[in-house]
């Protein structure tokens, strides 16, 4: 059952702040991520305290990072239902977690973060794995 | 409070998503809390004889916990081995 969204609503605030797109509809998924063409970041939030906490902060450090994909949205587990069941179903080889983040080059899965690659790491530590993997995916690849 | 833990009470490994090795088998999951019955998983994939260990594990790993049980039990005197899975090795 979701929770209160006055409760998550900062946890959305928290990525929108950065300019990453919120997906909150099946409609809205199909839109983003059923166009292929160059990078996109697909951020699974979650309420999780012990993960979560980390993964938003790692985000938005490595959203600093010079390479980064062309378009960041977010999906978020619990809350938006059927917008995050869609969405998994384009990296449906990966088990479902949250949070956890997806990293596509033109359609396909190049980079994913599961939750237990988060568990227990600092933001810093999180934001490295993003960076390295924006620097190896998203470096070459010129703007739309 | 240590590390990243933020439910004040837990182990450290609580949240964490941890191989746990026992007397009866592999389990892969989100390690709760030991209770006095034993130690307490959530969302576990349990390791198949059909399949090696450090494959299952490798492919955990890489591809997620596919969830088989939504809790398991341990009794804590069948726990050989509890590690966390990025850091498992055989």
């Amino acid at each position: 059952m979701p929770y209160d969204p006055r409760i998550v609503q900062p946890m959305r605030e928290e990525l929108t702040r950065l300019g990453v797109r919120e997906l909150r509809t099946v409609a809205e998924v199909d839109s983003a991520l059923g166009d292929s063409r160059g990078t996109m970041l697909v951020f699974v939030n979650s309420v999780c305290g012990c993960a979560a906490g980390t993964a938003r902060p790692g985000l938005s450090l490595a959203l600093q990072h010079a390479a980064k994909p062309q378009q960041i949205t977010t999906v978020f587990a619990g809350q938006d239902l059927e917008a995050t069941a869609r969405a998994r179903q384009y990296f449906s080889d990966y088990a479902p977690s949250s949070p956890s983040i997806a990293l596509f080059r033109d359609g396909e899965v190049v980079h994913f973060v599961h939750r237990h690659m988060i568990e227990g790491r600092s933001p810093q530590q999180i934001a490295k794995d993003l960076t390295d993997a924006f620097d190896r995916y998203c470096a070459t690849v010129e703007k739309l | 409070m240590s590390g990243h833990v933020f439910h004040p009470g837990h182990s450290e490994l609580h949240g964490i998503t941890v191989v746990l090795e026992s007397a009866e088998g592999l389990y892969i999951g989100r390690y709760h809390e030991e209770t006095p019955q034993g130690v307490l998983l959530h969302d576990v994939a349990e390791h198949r004889e059909s399949e090696g260990r450090s494959d299952f594990v490798r492919k955990t790993l890489k591809f997620g916990v596919r969830a088989q049980h939504p809790h398991v039990v341990i009794p804590s005197a069948d726990v050989r081995r509890v590690t966390r899975l990025v850091d498992w090795q055989e």
